[in-house]
């Protein structure tokens, strides 16, 4: 099968000055791969992971790997710089999006789009273009027209955040988008519409790696496996109905298996 | 103009260190011996041609300046300057006072285009202008070099509307009663220890008078480069606007790359009448040094504008990001009634540059209103400091001061400082003052290199974000250039 991401027992550690050798193991052999196509979604308790492991794949700097490896469209991905990650078809809807004061939501945008299109080879897209395309994608997202003029991020509330993300995802049409838990503190609406925002990006050419701790994210999208990850480790590997289950009766079951 | 397309071309093709403008003109020059004395003075008032009352008035600066010391409460630390080392005379040799482009040396015309002004395509471009080409903004240029002015462009056009734009030696020729009046008028001879030595050695820089009820057809720029070595570049800049006018002028400076420090003290006076708006901007982009902290220029700049007519304006843009030192407050004195002053600045500091910079507001007449918007940006082991001062004395009734400092921080080694002087002899005045200081955080740099952006290009962004308030008071063409300047200058700045 055609592979999109390959991860093989990876070791990743957080790095923390406080600590005597400056690292606090975090991610202790995951495996996992994802064929091309497929939605997979990760589930797991607090403190799991969940979120370090979407960072390391992204590249963020305060995340050293310390053993294992990462193939991603048969390229080691471990080598690549963030930016290149970016280019490669790589997309992080973060928990928390970081504002950036003073930088025009729109510009930042034109500026994200045309620097992936760059790397892709594609040409640049004209702020008349863009505009069209970015002011289209907004409303499909129910975004106010506003939001593109407003600095990123800046005063923007979660949901607003949340749907900025998404917006993004669209503008940039990654291969492979992680989506660290992009559902939660929204409500019902916001829910629907981000999840449509994911679903109009599928086809048989996008994967992506889903966290969520709810089962309800799933009503709108419908995954092909559901991993759990606990202690820095997939330890369970289910079909969709799998998190319909955890929803009934929580991780116990589970982790009772796993040794420290 | 089409000087910043011509910029982006030849930064790409440049894709060398940090400095860009690094390279030296082999040009023959004329040169003083080195040494500041009476008999010095004496040569370059000389080889000017200049009258008697000139040369006076530079001996009166120079034995001022002779009672006098440095400055030492700017925040900034240099080795003391050996003035006796220094040429105070410099010029292209095969050029006395060209007549038009076709008599200035070729080699300086190619030093120009590199460095991104081609006078002769901005004298093509005069007649391009009147037919179709919309985008582009024609722009009257004098260049100096060393230390003579080499070109000023579009002369007839601006006689026509009765603007003079010329370089201060000719000025001094052909409108003395002009520069008797004013010369020193703003900025006294023995206002400062860096001003008093400009006014004895000062050798060239330009003079714009603007007559009563004009408004400047184009934008007037001067280029300012220092090319030979050991050689003080002191120009001189007077503006005038008579009453009504209208004027926009633009100053740009560079130097080649060298291992020992450079020094330049100009001073510019401009003088503002009733009713009129003189707008000044600067970018400034002096050779900084190399990054450990060798060569590079100190920039020890003495600017005041003098609003002597009521409700007149006069507005300083700066962007400095070069020079090893700089130490530089464009002021406004505003005497008229409900007369305006604005100063407008960034400041980008990297490597090992140090910057004490801000500006004074001095209110004088009642209703007068100014406003100080400042952005600082250190970065690497960089100190900057601002340095403000406002001061309202008793007549100033009812005037306003707002003042806002913006420091944002780059990596873990560099300083900003925030030193505001507040004087007020008047009740009725108001004065407010808003400082902030930020840091460019590593999740920031993380959320836009996750979206394609490499991250000197994220540090761009967020940089031009924060000084947009202030970008968006240059021209725009200067604009456009004045942000890739602050990425270039950012270059190298995190790991």
């Amino acid at each position: 099968m055609n592979m999109i991401l390959e991860i093989k027992e990876l070791h990743a550690s957080v790095i923390d000055d406080t600590l005597k050798n400056g690292l606090k193991p975090i991610l202790k052999g995951v495996n996992l791969s994802i064929p091309v196509g497929e939605t997979h979604v990760i589930m797991g308790p607090n403190g799991s992971g969940k979120s370090s492991l979407s960072y390391v794949l992204s590249g963020h700097p305060s995340y050293k790997v310390t053993s294992g490896s990462v193939t991603f469209k048969n390229q080691n991905l471990l080598k690549m710089s963030p930016d290149e990650r970016a280019a490669a078809g790589l997309f992080l809807a973060f928990q928390s999006p970081v504002e950036l004061p003073g930088v025009n939501n729109a510009n930042f945008l034109r500026t994200a789009v045309n620097s992936v299109r760059k790397a892709r080879g594609e040409s640049e897209l004209d702020a008349v273009s863009f505009l069209k395309l970015a002011r289209q994608l907004a409303k499909n997202l129910s975004f106010p027209a506003d939001m593109l003029k407003r600095n990123v991020n800046v005063g923007f509330s979660g949901g607003e955040k949340k749907r900025n993300e998404v917006l993004q995802m669209s503008l940039l049409q990654p291969s492979f988008a992680i989506l660290d838990e992009t559902d939660s503190g929204l409500d019902i609406d916001a829910l629907r519409i981000v999840a449509e925002g994911v679903n109009s990006l599928q086809s048989p050419s996008f994967s992506s790696l889903i966290i969520t701790h709810h089962q309800r994210l799933l009503d709108y999208i419908k995954p092909d496996y559901i991993h759990i990850l606990a202690k820095g480790r997939i330890i369970f590997i289910g079909g969709p109905e799998l998190s319909l289950q955890l929803e009934k009766e929580g991780y116990a079951r589970f982790l009772g298996e796993v040794n420290e | 103009m089409n000087k910043p397309v011509q910029n982006q071309a030849l930064l790409k093709q440049l894709k060398i260190d940090a400095y860009k403008w690094g390279f030296e003109t082999d040009i023959e020059m004329d040169i003083l011996p080195k040494g500041l004395n009476e008999d010095i003075i004496r040569s370059i008032s000389a080889r000017k041609s200049e009258p008697n009352w000139m040369l006076e008035w530079r001996l009166k600066s120079y034995r001022l300046w002779l009672t006098m010391e440095p400055p030492q409460w700017g925040k900034v630390a240099h080795p003391e300057i050996d003035y006796q080392d220094l040429h105070y005379y410099a010029a292209p040799k095969k050029i006395k006072g060209p007549k038009s482009l076709d008599e200035v040396d070729p080699e300086l015309l190619k030093t120009y285009a590199k460095l991104g002004i081609s006078l002769r395509e901005q004298e093509i471009l005069a007649g391009v202008e009147k037919t179709e080409n919309k985008d582009v903004v024609p722009v009257a240029i004098d260049a100096v070099f060393d230390s003579v002015s080499i070109a000023t462009t579009f002369k007839v056009t601006l006689a026509k509307a009765g603007v003079v734009f010329c370089s201060i030696s000719e000025a001094i020729q052909n409108y003395p009663e002009m520069i008797q009046k004013y010369l020193g008028s703003v900025v006294p001879q023995g206002d400062n220890y860096y001003a008093a030595l400009n006014s004895a050695v000062f050798t060239d820089g330009s003079f714009v008078y603007i007559p009563k009820g004009v408004k400047c057809p184009m934008e007037l720029s001067t280029y300012f480069r220092i090319n030979a070595k050991n050689t003080g570049q002191f120009e001189r800049t007077l503006i005038i606007a008579d009453d009504r006018a209208t004027v926009s002028y633009l100053e740009g400076c560079t130097a080649p790359q060298r291992d020992e420090n450079q020094l330049h003290a100009a001073v510019v006076e401009l003088v503002a009448m009733e009713d009129t708006f003189i707008k000044y901007s600067t970018v400034q982009n002096w050779y900084p040094g190399d990054k450990d902290g060798n060569g590079g220029i100190y920039n020890f700049v003495t600017k005041r504008g003098a609003c002597r007519g009521a409700r007149s304006r006069i507005s300083w843009t700066q962007v400095e990001t070069g020079s090893a030192i700089t130490w530089k407050y464009p002021s406004c004195i505003l005497q008229g009634e409900s007369s305006i002053g604005e100063f407008y600045s960034v400041a980008v500091t990297n490597g090992h540059q140090q910057a004490d910079t801000g500006t004074k507001m001095i209110h004088i007449g009642a209703n007068t209103r100014s406003t100080i918007l400042a952005k600082t940006i250190s970065a690497g082991n960089s100190d900057s400091t601002y340095r403000g001062l406002v001061r309202m004395l008793p007549n100033a009734r009812n005037s306003r001061n707002f003042t806002e400092c913006d420091s944002l921080l780059i990596g873990n080694h560099c300083g900003a400082h925030t030193v505001p002087y507040i004087e007020s002899k008047n009740s009725t005045a108001k004065i407010e003052h808003e400082a902030t200081t930020s840091k460019i955080s590593e999740e920031q740099l993380f959320y836009c290199q996750q979206r394609g952006l490499t991250k000197e290009a994220a540090i761009g962004l967020i940089v031009n974000g924060f000084c947009k308030d202030v970008l968006k008071e240059l021209p725009m063409e200067f604009a456009v250039e004045a942000q890739q300047l602050l990425q270039i200058s950012l270059e190298g700045s995190v790991g």
